[in-house]
């Protein structure tokens, strides 16, 4: 269907971004190859949110560079985005899901099977003709996932998508996530909710204050953290 | 996809009340720029009926005051004028702008006024009751609009001997409106205020109003027609035209004039002379 | 239109002359709202979605537009309609059709300026997740106007309630002309100045019923068809 390019490896090479007077990132250099799920991990404020729009190309950076499969070009080619709350066209939850096909470049014929099919995998099925918008928190987040999916992605971005959920809700989102891990697709899932690291078990890319402070596996990261913020922020302490 | 249904929706509404717009246009009709006081009065509600069923042509009918009329005439945008401002039409004509003018009918103007008379005008003559209405500051309502009506009464004021100009005040209300309007204010002001007889007759909202000065043969009131010149404007409809102005002076038109009455009052009173005039 | 009768005893006879009026005033009138939003909403849409230098000029010029006035839009489009005028070869000068495009003059700034604002709010919402998506400029402007369809009928209804309500321009552009451009406006207009007050009235309290009933059709076809898709 898409060009057969790809957007692997992501790779920024001492990427800042500042808004106005403020640093927001501080030059990262990081590169995101195929492989296990990886989570952006810190405390608020920390810049995981915006490393994550870095890494879609929804921001340009201020210094350094980003580059997609060696290209550029910021244009979306093979990656998706599930925001922290994501918004809701003002359609049915199916259509939701045909128009992202539809701007994946999907052919007309192919689309209804395919949003069917990608309903059933985030377990929407029975509510495909409800509006989007009047569903729940959690459903809204799958509808996303969903979305996300249609596109096709080899890299999928997530930016705390279930901060908003409970955790019947949380549960059913990381479901999806790790067997979209598992169907080869490279998760980047920003998080603060230790236990869901835990769960959703491959890499750490700590950050604080703006700086990658460590990258590490995950239990590797959990158990001897490397830097003084890691180990306060496991700890709980207020990282600032 | 759906954004694409809404645009040929709305692009179906629109030619769809495009055409429900424009349905009722025709071919074989014309224009004629008259004044406000044939309109207002009904005599073209009785007239154009009769005609429309021996001709078939449609008379669209623009009512505005005279010099208005004679305006959109000038310009080409109607193909006869009917109005009521002798001087006026015999300049429009001597520019070119009219092919021929003819007397079709008149009617009279009549002073209106409160029934109390706060001037005591009530039976003078029209010159001695405007004297009065200025020594006296009574209010007085002027259409203002450069209308045939408005001509007339800045006629009589020089009659008169009283300069309107310099001897307006507070009393003096220029209105810039048609005859029903003049009409109207004066009914709320209770003023003085010259009117043709036909709208009088057939004004509705006369609150405390009535005739107070009337049959002064500086009165009269004659009404003429013509046809635009074609050769100033290619558009003119000359030959629907030209019928519809024959009509009005033939014996035919001539005696539907005659015959449209309210509440059993004759409102005009034709004269043609086919020799025009 | 009979003067001995009530604008009532006018509804109640089904009188021909009344229904015509009432036909051609919504008739025009619809007929400028459809086409002042065919190229309001995609040009209020755009300039929503583009930058460029003079934009913020445009952007008031075009707010106060919503409030011309329509005797002058009249009178303006009568000297260019005029057989003197440029426009005159097209001989539409007091006809349905000059009042058709004085209206849309008229209500084109509205739909577009409220168009602008809709379109600029929900693409401030929109924003992220459509680039997300990759959507194109194209794709930009159907999606929001789309997904903004409902509070969009609020500027139809706008530029409708004008349409209907105005008088200055149909009445120098049209000619008021008996059964040709007489609209229920220009009828009241006419019938004050003949002094017939209470028909004037009856005919004004039609007028405000009609665009009441339209009101809340289109109220209530927002509110029904939100509930079905949210």
């Amino acid at each position: 269907m898409r060009a057969p390019e790809s957007d692997l490896p992501l790779v920024l090479d001492g990427v800042s971004l500042k808004a106005g007077a403020t640093t927001l990132l501080r030059d990262i250099s990081l590169t995101i190859a195929p492989g296990v799920p990886c989570l952006i991990v810190g405390p608020n404020g920390s810049g995981k949110t915006s490393l994550l729009r870095l890494c879609m190309g929804l921001t340009a950076p201020t210094g350094g560079r980003i580059t997609w499969g060696g290209r550029t070009d910021p244009a979306p080619t093979r990656r998706a985005f599930v925001f922290q709350r994501p918004v809701m066209l003002r359609r049915a939850a199916s259509g939701n899901v045909t128009y992202a096909l539809a701007q994946a470049g999907t052919p007309r014929w192919q689309r209804a099977p395919r949003a069917k099919a990608l309903l059933q995998r985030v377990g929407l099925a029975d509510l495909a003709h409800r509006p989007a918008r009047l569903l729940s928190g959690g459903e809204q987040q799958r509808l996303a996932l969903a979305r996300a999916l249609a596109r096709d992605p080899e890299i999928l971005l997530l930016d705390e998508p279930t901060a908003n959920l409970d955790p019947a809700a949380t549960r059913a989102v990381e479901e999806i996530v790790m067997s979209a891990a598992q169907s080869g697709i490279k998760i980047v899932m920003a998080s603060h909710d230790l236990g869901q690291v835990r769960r959703l078990v491959g890499e750490v890319i700590f950050l604080a204050r703006g700086t990658l402070c460590e990258r590490a596996a995950t239990n590797d990261f959990l158990d001897h953290p490397s830097t003084a913020e890691a180990r306060a922020f496991l700890r709980g302490d207020l990282v600032v | 996809m759906a954004f694409r249904r809404l645009s040929v929706a709305l692009a179906l509404l629109g030619s769809l009340a495009a055409s429900i717009a424009t349905s009722s246009a025709e071919d074989r009709s014309i224009v004629v720029a008259s004044t406000t006081s044939t309109q207002d009065s009904g005599l073209f509600g009785y007239l154009l009926p009769i005609f429309k069923a021996k001709t078939g042509i449609d008379v669209k009918v623009i009512a505005q005051g005279t010099g208005q009329a004679l305006d959109t005439a000038r310009r080409g945008d109607a193909d006869v004028v009917f109005v009521h401002a002798k001087p006026q039409e015999e300049r429009f004509v001597a520019d070119g702008f009219g092919v021929k003018r003819f007397d079709v009918m008149y009617n009279d103007f009549v002073l209106i006024g409160p029934k109390s008379d706060p001037a005591g005008v009530k039976g003078k003559d029209i010159v001695t009751a405007l004297k009065a209405i200025e020594a006296k500051g009574a209010p007085f309502v002027s259409r203002g609009d450069r209308s045939g009506t408005h001509a007339a009464e800045l006629a009589l004021w020089i009659v008169a001997g009283i300069d309107i100009a310099s001897a307006k005040g507070a009393w003096y209300r220029e209105i810039g409106q048609g005859m029903g309007a003049a009409l109207n204010t004066a009914s709320a002001m209770n003023a003085y205020v010259l009117s043709d007889r036909g709208t009088w007759i057939s004004f509705k909202n006369r609150g405390d109003l009535d005739i107070v000065v009337e049959g002064d043969k500086r009165l009269f009131n004659q009404y003429g027609v013509m046809l635009v010149n074609p050769e100033k404007h290619p558009g003119v409809k000359k030959e629907l035209g030209q019928t519809f102005v024959d009509w009005l002076i033939s014996p035919e038109g001539q005696s539907a004039i005659a015959g449209y009455k309210i509440d059993g009052q004759q409102l005009f009173f034709p004269n043609a002379d086919k020799s025009g005039g | 239109m009979p003067d001995h009768l009530s604008a009532l005893q006018l509804i109640l006879a089904g009188d021909p002359a009344l229904f015509a009026i009432v036909r051609l005033s919504l008739g025009v009138s619809i007929a400028a709202v459809a086409l002042a939003a065919a190229v309001g909403m995609p040009m209020g849409a755009l300039l929503a979605l583009t930058h460029f230098p003079g934009r913020p000029v445009l952007v008031v010029l075009l707010n106060a537009m919503m409030g011309l006035p329509p005797v002058v839009v009249g009178l303006a489009l009568y000297l260019l309609l005029s057989r003197s005028g440029p426009l005159g070869t097209f001989g539409i000068l007091f006809t349905p059709a000059a009042m058709v495009v004085a209206q849309t003059v008229l209500i084109f700034p509205i739909i577009a300026a409220l168009t602008r604002q809709t379109i600029e709010d929900l693409w401030a919402e929109y924003r992220d997740e459509l680039n997300a998506m990759h959507v194109g400029p194209i794709g930009r402007m159907t999606t929001l106007l789309w997904d903004a369809r409902f509070s969009l009928i609020t500027a139809l209804l706008a530029g409708f309630g004008r349409a209907a309500a105005e008088v200055g321009a149909v009445m120098i552009v049209g000619g008021n002309i008996d059964g040709f451009t007489r609209t229920m406006t220009t009828t009241v207009a006419l019938e004050t100045s003949k002094g017939n007050l209470p028909l004037a009235m009856g005919l004004g309290a039609i007028l405000i019923v009609l665009v009441l009933a339209i009101n809340a059709a289109a109220w209530g076809t927002r509110i029904w068809s939100q509930r079905l898709t949210g």
